[in-house]
């Protein structure tokens, strides 16, 4: 019998999938491809204390093996989340965590105060890294002083599941981690897009309206997993790893490099039931490898 | 009045549709003139009811330089072949490797996706295509002449190759064509055709797609003359589903998604297509004697 229950914290997971907050909106809009309960959880689109419009348009640009967007924390506000959207995913049985983003620790903490009020929300993710809002954001997630004043903030305000989003566009990521962990973080997942920029040469213009934007997809893999692998090592609590995983063969390799679960992001877009694929890709692994339990494959990597 | 079957069962509003992913066959590419070519794809199920104005999400294989999925609106539907046909043109890297997709190969689509056109039953009413911005319209003309309206249809480009599929028109409603270098019917923009100049005000509703100066000059004689116009909007794409929120246009409720809120819009709402009604007279498509 293949066990594919992991534990995040509090959270358990009946496997380690779930999605990366912006590549799956709140789950209802995949409901007519994949049974959202199925998976293991599901990071709902970020929100912020105040309504925000995002960006100007364009806000994509393809690239080689991935995009880049710089959509800018469009959403309703999260007052408009709690009175309107939370209810409607009551239905999942399933880990349904908020992205918690803002300009300010205030904001921050503002947010998940009231997100901690929610029943049926069992954690949060605190984006400390979003590259495409001009204050805040990703400015918090770059270095480790702010990361864990805000980390710290929002601890005392939240009494369940704090996980910690990491940024990529750092020298060294482990100081995060680490700084975010001794503030009171109970996971991290990394990592969130990486800072990249696209411009069309016909128009010698940059193809985005911020400029630069956010680069996710296939291209990032092999920097997502060794950062993954280095985080792994430098802290005790559980790390969720995410960048351009798009098959199950994908989230081996960072469960291997030392993830307890994995967010799947991008490739929603490419095919909007590719999640369940890898939850059956996984138990096929472990099946063909004799493998009884998915936990005795996390940071199972040989060197 | 002949309402087709889908419209009887799910209003206007074909929210409850279940969207697919599915395996498609490619039983023809035609080229049909400039770069355009028609792909034929036959399912191996039913259908899913589809409006005009919808679009598919294809996904493009053998190109690892294109990554995302390409959305092409339904140029037309035969629900009792199982068959659907994209009218697209190639322009850049997913659309040139699609024109040589042969016949027996499968494409991966999602569908069916967006708003699509609303329907009206009033029987006066204009279609306006530009280019390749045709494609929905076809479609759309279908469906009308099925429910007993017959649209006027008036159809531009730059020359005869920018007109494609103008016999299919023809055979549904009486079709006009405006070329800007006068090699097929008259010279000129659609908006400077004499349809559209002498008889806009004659219809009770406007439906356009094409480039979008077409489109906003389209819409704003049509506001001019207070005639409601529905506008196709094209937009780079992620999802498709509206879970990335990349394909943003401005409207006076703020950031709507093209791929879920539209793509088609009522063009009064769409920020920046509005027009100045005191300067209205002045634009050279309103008939001012």
């Amino acid at each position: 019998m293949i066990d594919l229950a992991v534990k995040i914290d509090n959270l358990q997971l009946k496997n380690p999938v779930m999605t990366a907050s912006g590549t799956f909106g709140y789950g209802l809009e995949f409901d007519d491809f994949l049974d959202v309960s199925q998976l293991g959880g599901i990071v709902v689109k970020a929100t912020t204390s105040k309504h925000r419009e995002g960006n100007r348009y364009p806000r994509l640009a393809e690239t080689n093996m991935g995009m880049l967007n710089s959509v800018g924390l469009q959403n309703k506000g999260v007052d408009y989340f709690v009175k309107e959207t939370y209810p409607k995913l009551t239905k999942y049985n399933t880990n349904v965590i908020v992205n918690v983003s803002d300009s300010t620790i205030e904001g921050y903490v503002e947010v998940a105060e009231k997100i901690n009020e929610l029943e049926r929300i069992p954690g949060i993710e605190l984006n400390i890294s979003c590259p495409n809002v001009k204050e805040g954001g990703m400015a918090f997630g770059t270095s480790s002083q702010m990361a864990a004043s805000v980390v710290k903030a929002v601890r005392k305000a939240y009494k369940k599941t704090l996980i910690v989003k990491l940024s990529p566009n750092v020298t060294n990521i482990t100081e995060i981690a680490k700084a975010v962990e001794d503030a009171g973080a109970d996971s991290v997942s990394l990592i969130n897009t990486l800072l990249g920029m696209a411009i069309d040469a016909e128009k010698r213009r940059p193809v985005l309206s911020t400029v630069t934007g956010g680069l996710s997809g296939p291209a990032v893999k092999p920097i997502a997993l060794r950062m993954v692998y280095q985080v792994s090592k430098a802290v005790k609590i559980p790390v969720i790893g995410l960048g351009g995983i798009s098959s199950a063969t994908d989230a081996i390799e960072f469960i291997l490099a030392g993830a307890t679960a994995i967010q799947v992001g991008t490739a929603n877009f490419i095919d909007p039931a590719v999640t369940i694929k890898i939850i059956n890709g996984i138990a096929d692994y472990l099946q063909r490898h004799q493998i009884e339990n998915i936990t005795n494959l996390i940071g199972a990597l040989e060197i | 009045m002949n309402i087709p079957n889908w419209i009887c069962l799910y209003g206007n509003k074909l929210n409850s549709v279940k969207k697919v992913i599915r395996d498609l066959e490619v039983i023809e590419n035609k080229p049909v003139g400039g770069n355009n070519f028609i792909l034929l794809l036959k399912s191996t199920e039913n259908l899913p009811p589809m409006r005009p104005g919808q679009f598919c999400q294809v996904k493009v294989d053998k190109a690892p330089e294109v990554y995302l999925r390409r959305p092409f609106s339904i140029h037309s539907v035969d629900y009792k072949a199982k068959t659907l046909t994209l009218l697209i043109k190639a322009i850049g890297k997913g659309t040139t490797v699609l024109s040589g997709i042969t016949q027996g190969e499968r494409l991966n689509i999602v569908y069916p996706l967006g708003n699509g056109f609303s329907l009206t039953m009033e029987p006066n009413v204009l279609l306006v295509g530009g280019g390749c911005g045709v494609a929905p319209l076809l479609f759309l003309a279908q469906t009308l002449k099925e429910m007993g309206i017959i649209p006027t249809i008036l159809v531009g480009g730059k020359t005869t190759e920018d007109i494609p599929r103008l016999e299919a028109y023809r055979k549904i409603a009486e079709t006009h064509v405006a070329t800007e270098d006068g090699s097929l019917g008259e010279k000129g923009l659609v908006t400077q055709h004499t349809v559209f100049k002498t008889r806009l005000a004659e219809f009770k509703r406007v439906y356009t797609c094409g480039p979008e100066a077409m489109m906003k000059a389209v819409a704003q004689a049509a506001e001019a003359l207070e005639i409601p116009c529905e506008v196709s909007l094209e937009n780079t794409m992620a999802c498709g589903i509206g879970a990335c929120l990349c394909c943003v246009t401005e409207t006076k409720e703020g950031h709507k998604c093209v791929c879920t809120d539209g793509p088609v819009f009522d063009s009064r709402n769409l920020n920046g297509w509005n027009i100045d009604k005191a300067s209205a007279c002045s634009l050279p498509y309103i008939k001012t004697e």
